[in-house]
């Protein structure tokens, strides 16, 4: 029995690393560490002594030479004396552009998709299904395409409105819809406070931003008004002379006009032009991703169990007040973490861009100029830090709403 | 960033290991086919017909190096590339050769390590409008919507012409000769611009191919020819010569029809020479004696394989032109055969 009561051994044994469960998983974790580092620096060596027999070695300095190449939509000043890096930047844009907008629209789709699948009305319930199961079961790649093709082939070319028996004609005369685009008509200022366009419109978001300002500063003087008395003031005439009263006014004193495109030469000009592979792109990654945020808002307001609905409805709300009041809110702590998964899945999927010749980064880096100066490598290694970065950063955004949206236990 | 290099690291391993396993004419001979480079489809250079079987300019240069190295024209593996594919298709070792009107240019020859064998048909650019615009010049094309095909020369010389003749245009890049035609034909974009032969091949695959004109300018020039690995000296002497031969074979009158009579023995030692009959040319490429005379064989010499793909005679219907022999005025010069 003595043994029982003999101190424990102090000293540390190496076989206690494998045989002590205080020490045996950092062991391992730290073997498998280090492993994984000898993979990476034998892959990575092996990368560049291939290189370097070959020849070939990892420059970025073709990113300051003229990229020689035009592209069709351009955010910035971009012509074909410009650097790769231009060309890059130019790509940039354009694939935030298609992101920015297709998550919007399909946001919107799917939220309306979503509500309406759970509808009781049966030929609602049923079209949204039908709608759903067809866009989220073909591949994305071929609605880009499908649209594109309806796109080039229904629509008139600009040849069609030229002469006195044209087949087709401007809606309205301010908005042409060509085979090559919507063209629509442009606003400027005749006399704007700043001889750039960029400052003048400035202005005007600055005007807009402070009638949001003081329009809030309306709902909380409501909100107020309605806790110490029990009655709401109207506030609808007073909100619509907020925003718009001051905006009339700016726009008066600046001298807004139209610019309406005109048919001159082979094209439209004149006036701001959508073109079509944006809108093929951008109907495509909205359609087919809001089948998906339609599923994942269904599954949030499914999950808001039925006694919630019930006894808003004892309550005496009426139905749309309940899905906005009751139901939504909670729903969004369901819905809002996969809706991050397809806003990342749009920003990814709009590199099918070139399919339709829309200039995207991976038209303009990872396409021409990779094939122009065969610098395969280095554009490949720039693109996957661009979608890395972009997927984080709209992670990082969708993240920090989530948590605002959370439910916050007290 | 530990993704990235794992990638990186296994493309670059597999590309070298396909560089440094033996040379090109051992792994082709070890595998009984040839993989040969070409491209989606451009009636009359390479394009599958009714049968599956493919045809064409380019197509001929593949078979007649399968059939000097193999000894069968059929033993070809044809590998459908876009000018966006081409390139690393080649450079990983996935084609042993590419016959894809690819441009013999100072930078691909150069910084992409491949090594162009000769150039089979001397092009330039042009450009294809339909009639009803009723355009005689490209000078006339500002403001015009250009359709072209993504990662070619014809992007950047297309830049060039407008910008040096101060006009504009709006490009639309199209990945494939297929797409482009029909994006030119919905009329999404009113002129429609690469190689002239190209624009000829197109062309004459149209309903009505009267209702559209190639215009005057040529803006470049564009040398059109098989290429292969850079650093492979063996393999591309091969394709080389099996090039020139084809080429030799019209200027010495050598044709399909005559070739069995002729490799019986000729006076013309340079004759000859060509189809084994006289000196060891075979054994030094480390072929076998008769290694032209398969190649010939195949489709003919390059006269004949011109007229039956490309020719006057064909729907697509290109002259000659530069592309005559040196003797007819023309730029095709076989260095001899010695």
């Amino acid at each position: 029995m003595s043994t029982l009561t003999d101190p424990p051994n102090a000293g540390f044994r190496l076989s206690m690393l494998f045989n002590d469960t205080r020490y045996r998983s950092l062991t391992f974790q730290v073997i498998a560490a280090i492993v994984l580092a000898l993979c990476i620096w034998y892959l990575g060596n092996n990368l560049i002594q291939n290189l370097r027999a070959a020849g070939l070695n990892i420059s970025y300095s073709f990113l300051g030479d003229p990229a020689g190449y035009d592209i069709n939509q351009r955010l910035v000043e971009y012509d074909s004396q410009s650097s790769h890096a231009r060309a890059a930047l130019v790509g940039v844009l354009n694939t935030l552009l298609v992101a920015f907008l297709a998550c919007i629209t399909a946001t919107v789709f799917g939220v309306v998709a979503g509500v309406l699948r759970l509808s009781n009305n049966w030929l609602v319930s049923k079209l949204m299904a039908v709608y759903v199961e067809i866009f989220r079961n073909i591949p994305v790649l071929i609605w880009i395409i499908i649209i594109f093709t309806i796109m080039t082939a229904v629509m008139p070319g600009p040849r069609a409105f030229r002469g006195d028996n044209a087949t087709s004609s401007m809606v309205l005369d301010l908005f042409a819809f060509t085979n090559r685009g919507v063209y629509v008509p442009m606003p400027w200022f005749e006399s704007g406070l700043f001889a750039s366009a960029f400052m003048n419109w400035m202005v005007v978001l600055a005007g807009l931003v402070a009638s949001w300002f003081v329009s809030g500063r309306v709902t909380n003087w409501a909100n107020h008004k309605q806790e110490e008395t029990g009655e709401r003031p109207k506030t609808l005439l007073i909100k619509l002379a907020i925003w718009f009263v001051p905006f009339a006014v700016l726009m008066l004193i600046m001298g807004l006009s139209w610019e309406v495109p005109a048919l001159k030469g082979f094209n439209f000009k004149g006036g701001i032009k959508i073109g079509g592979p944006l809108i093929a792109l951008w109907f495509a990654l909205s359609i087919y991703t809001g089948a998906f945020i339609a599923e994942n808002v269904r599954a949030g307001i499914q999950a808001i169990s039925k006694g919630q609905t019930e006894a808003a409805a004892a309550l005496g709300l009426r139905q749309g007040r309940i899905m906005n009041l009751v139901v939504l809110p909670q729903a969004l702590r369901v819905i809002i973490p996969p809706l991050i998964s397809q806003y990342l899945n749009i920003t990814k999927n709009s590199s099918l861009a070139i399919a339709v010749g829309y200039a995207d980064i991976t038209a303009t880096l990872g396409g021409i100029t990779l094939n122009q100066t065969g610098r395969a490598i280095e554009c490949v290694l720039l693109l996957m830090l661009f979608y890395l970065t972009a997927s984080l950063t709209i992670s990082m955004v969708m993240n920090i709403y989530n948590s605002s949206v959370k439910l916050k236990e007290r | 960033m530990k993704k990235t290099v794992f990638l990186g690291a296994f493309t670059v391993a597999g590309l070298a290991a396909a560089a440094a396993a033996a040379g090109t004419m051992d792994d082709v001979k070890a595998r009984g086919k040839l993989n040969c480079g070409v491209t989606t489809g451009l009636v009359g250079f390479a394009a599958p017909d009714a049968n599956g079987e493919w045809k064409g300019f380019d197509v001929a240069v593949c078979r007649a190096v399968a059939a000097a190295v193999l000894g069968d024209a059929s033993a070809v593996e044809f590998v459908p590339t876009t000018g966006k594919t081409r390139f690393t298709a080649l450079a990983s070792g996935e084609i042993d050769m590419l016959a894809r009107n690819t441009t013999w240019t100072f930078s691909r020859d150069v910084d992409l390590k491949f090594e162009f064998t000769g150039v089979n048909y001397y092009d330039g650019q042009g450009f294809m409008v339909p009639k009803e615009l009723g355009v005689s010049s490209a000078k006339e094309l500002d403001g015009a919507t250009v359709c072209i095909q993504t990662g070619t020369t014809t992007e950047l010389n297309l830049a060039d012409f407008f910008r040096s003749n101060n006009i504009s245009y709006e490009p639309v890049p199209i990945e494939t000769n297929a797409e482009a035609q029909q994006q030119y034909l919905a009329g999404a974009c009113d002129v429609y611009t690469t190689d002239a032969s190209g624009l000829a091949a197109t062309r004459a695959t149209f309903e009505n191919p009267g209702d559209h004109v190639l215009l005057p300018e040529i803006i470049s020039k564009e040398p059109l020819g098989p290429l292969v690995r850079h650093g492979d000296h063996e393999w591309g002497d091969v394709v080389r010569w099996t090039l020139n031969a084809l080429i030799s074979a019209e200027e010495l009158g050598i044709t399909s029809a005559n070739i069995g009579e002729m490799s019986a023995g000729t006076n013309n030692p340079e004759i000859n020479r060509v189809l084994g009959t006289e000196g060891t040319l075979g054994e030094m490429l480390g072929l076998d004696a008769e290694w032209s005379k398969r190649a010939i064989a195949v489709g003919g010499n390059y006269g004949e394989i011109f007229a039956q793909n490309i020719g006057e005679e064909t729907p697509i219907g290109l002259a000659r032109g530069l592309n005559a022999q040196w003797t007819e005025g023309g730029l095709l010069y076989s260095p001899p055969f010695r």
